[in-house]
């Protein structure tokens, strides 16, 4: 089986990537290829290097409250392409209260500050589809 | 201070004494590895200049603090760090907390108003108001300030790329209240190197960047006194990962290229050395945090003395704000958050902070309420009157302890300096990723000790228990972006727009040119052109920065 793909991506403005850096790097050291995005990307630039690179998940990670409004985007936009197949999961300062909304567009998890970068990577692996 | 003699003896009780620790050590040993020694003594600070190193409270090199008295003449400004959703609604939040006690106010602006966006931008949907207030033009500026006498209060904006622009609008908003630029007070953050390495709301390029920053020095030594130009940023740089000496040695690192490149405009050090003022974490480490302050407070003392030859002791004396470090927040249990945040400020108290702000106890979940941001201002409050520790300066001086870590923080701080020099400074170090890689591998770091369980925090890898989460958190009007985006579309049509676009080719022309831009802009702001429309010209003429993504 080949080694799973994620991109790492910043959606929006905000700028704080030490969460999505260090996701990353972890994700890595548990054996996955992660390409990170960098900062400030629009839902179709992630969908698009999400097509290009060939992944199999997606993790966001957003602190600045625009969750509400950019992940089920990317959700969508991944749908139209075809790639409704992608694991979605995102992080971040995240209520509680908008995590069920959230799960109901797709987003598979939600992950709060004090998650641990292990739970992340168990949740890829349990739930990740490759062909 | 003991004598050669002294230290003798003291060398020899405690080699008997390390005997009794082995026989303790046996029957029970140390919980874990300790990053500090077991014990400190007048061994770990013999040689020590007192005079020299640490001195006396206002006066060189100000390790003891700024001030003669500090605290016993006059408090810390508390000023608790606001804004959400449009410049109405942050001005109650504003009114209420200058009605709580609290004594100087200090602006969050939203994502598209730090990046330069209006919040009809297809870049700023979903983003308005969110993490701070939205300003598109003077009109807002005006209403986030109505009734509030500028000459009355100071007031910190944490804007960088775009801080000309609302330093600009603040000047103006001062003249329709009828005070002069040399009566207003406060503080623009404006330090937009640390934006490249951890905070990410930069524009334009490092070099005109620079400018903008420069302009700001000279305009503001010359008509607003008072305004401090710049508050470096060392918070951002440890929020984003790093080590305490990192945080002091990066934000120093990044205020001497600001000062490398004023001197080379052609500005004299004692001119505006005087308005640079700082930004400080305060981390969870107690006695660390405290040292890292009084460590900061010498070694700056001692580059401007050295380095720049500054002779204005305003010019050495390091001031700054202390904001309590949101990262270390948890989610989980968040009534721990309060108690985390209190000792983050008596340890920003003990170190001889100007200016605090402490964070609310939900702000690992969303914007605070009216309710924890009181609570917030309380914490600051109680220890200001009743813990005590503001009745005396700089308390934890002569602690063996905390004079060593003094000395440790400041020495690894100045290594850290030398190297990012022999790279060509803050900016080439920058350019190379040394610095970035220096705070991801810090950050990795700190979060392997959480999950390895060698750091442990309190309700999340250990004392964990399920509990909902509270409800009762802030949520900014979900419709906000829409009003603004009215607003504006309103404004547009009301303005005069035979000025505005002469405003903004003026603007054209002198961002073409090497002038101060300064009167320019605000000239233009006073037409109602909009912050995208005025950032937008400055995109043409200066191109935008793209970081690279490296992880």
């Amino acid at each position: 089986m080949k080694n799973i793909r994620v991109l790492v991506a910043k959606p929006g403005l905000d700028g704080h990537d030490r969460g999505a850096k260090v996701i990353s790097r972890a994700l890595r050291d548990a054996g996955m290829e992660v390409i990170y995005t960098g900062l400030r990307q629009t839902p179709e630039q992630i969908v698009e290097t999400a097509l290009q690179e060939d992944v199999d998940v997606v993790a966001l990670s957003l602190l600045s409250g625009a969750h509400t409004h950019l992940f089920p985007r990317v959700v969508e936009l991944l749908r139209n392409k075809g790639l409704g197949g992608i694991l979605v999961i995102g992080g971040g300062v995240i209520p509680e209260a908008d995590i069920p909304a959230l799960k109901a567009v797709g987003v598979a998890e939600i992950f709060t500050p004090g998650a641990s970068t292990a739970a992340v990577a168990e949740f890829i692996r349990n739930n990740v589809r490759q062909e | 201070m003991a004598n050669e003699n002294e230290l003798a003896k003291l060398e020899q009780s405690l080699a008997t004494w390390q005997k009794k620790v082995e026989q303790s050590l046996a029957k029970f040993p140390e919980r874990g590895a300790f990053a500090a020694n077991r014990l400190y003594t007048p061994l770990d600070t013999a040689g020590k200049d007192y005079a020299a190193d640490i001195g006396l409270p206002g006066e060189y090199p100000f390790t003891r603090g700024i001030q003669p008295t500090m605290y016993r003449a006059r408090l810390w400004t508390m000023r608790q760090y606001a804004g959400f959703a449009s410049a109405e609604e942050s001005n109650r939040r504003y009114k209420y907390l200058l009605s709580q006690g609290q004594t100087g106010l200090s602006v969050a602006f939203d994502l598209p108003t730090q990046i330069g966006y209006d919040s009809d931008h297809p870049l700023a949907q979903g983003e308005v108001g969110k993490v701070g207030v939205a300003v598109d033009s003077l009109a807002d500026m005006e209403a986030l300030f109505d009734g509030i006498p500028v000459d009355k209060v100071s007031t910190s904006m944490t804007i960088n790329a775009p801080a000309a622009v609302l330093l600009a609008m603040y000047i103006a908003v001062g003249e329709k209240q009828g005070v002069a630029p040399a009566r207003l007070s406060g503080t623009i953050q404006n330090d937009i190197l640390k934006e490249y390495i951890a905070r990410g709301t930069y524009i334009f390029p490092p070099t005109p960047s620079m400018r903008l920053i420069t302009d700001t020095f000279a305009y503001c030594s010359q008509h607003i006194p008072k305004w401090n130009v710049i508050s470096v940023g060392a918070y951002h740089i440890r929020e984003a990962g790093s080590t305490a000496v990192q945080e002091v040695a990066f934000a120093f690192a990044n205020a001497i290229a600001y000062i490398e490149a004023a001197r080379a405009a052609g500005l004299k050090i004692d001119d505006f050395a005087p308005s640079i003022s700082w930004i400080f974490t305060a981390h969870l480490d107690l006695f660390e945090e405290v040292a890292k302050f009084r460590a900061a407070r010498r070694l700056w003392a001692r580059i401007m003395k050295e380095r720049f030859g500054a002779h204005d002791p305003k010019s050495q004396m390091l001031r700054f704000h202390v904001h309590t470090a949101g990262s270390v927040l948890t989610a989980q249990q968040p009534d721990n958050n309060t108690v985390r945040i209190t000792w983050q400020a008596l340890a920003a108290i003990l170190g001889g902070t100007q200016s605090l702000a402490t964070c609310a106890r939900d702000e690992a979940i969303g914007l605070p309420t009216e309710a924890s941001a009181r609570m917030a201002l309380r914490t600051q409050q109680l220890l200001a009157h009743e813990s005590g520790a503001a009745d005396t300066v700089d308390p934890l001086a002569g602690s063996y302890y905390v004079e060593s870590l003094t000395d440790g923080i400041e020495r690894q701080a100045r290594e850290y300096i030398a190297k990012i020099d022999a790279l060509g400074g803050a900016p080439a170090a920058i350019e190379k990723g040394y610095i970035q890689r220096e705070m991801a591998e810090s950050a990795y770091r700190y979060q392997r000790a959480i999950e390895t369980g060698v750091r442990t925090v309190v309700g999340v890898n250990k004392f964990a228990a399920a509990e909902p989460q509270a409800a009762d958190f802030l949520q900014v009007d979900p419709t906000v972006g829409e009003h603004q985006s009215a607003r504006l579309a309103v404004l547009r049509a009301k303005r005069d727009n035979i000025k505005v676009a002469a405003a903004l080719d003026a603007l054209r022309r002198e961002a073409a040119g090497d002038a101060n831009l300064m009167p320019c802009l605000v000239d233009t702001v006073k037409t109602y052109a909009t912050l995208g429309e005025i950032c937008g010209v400055l995109r043409e003429a200066f191109g935008e920065y793209k970081a690279e993504a490296d992880i």
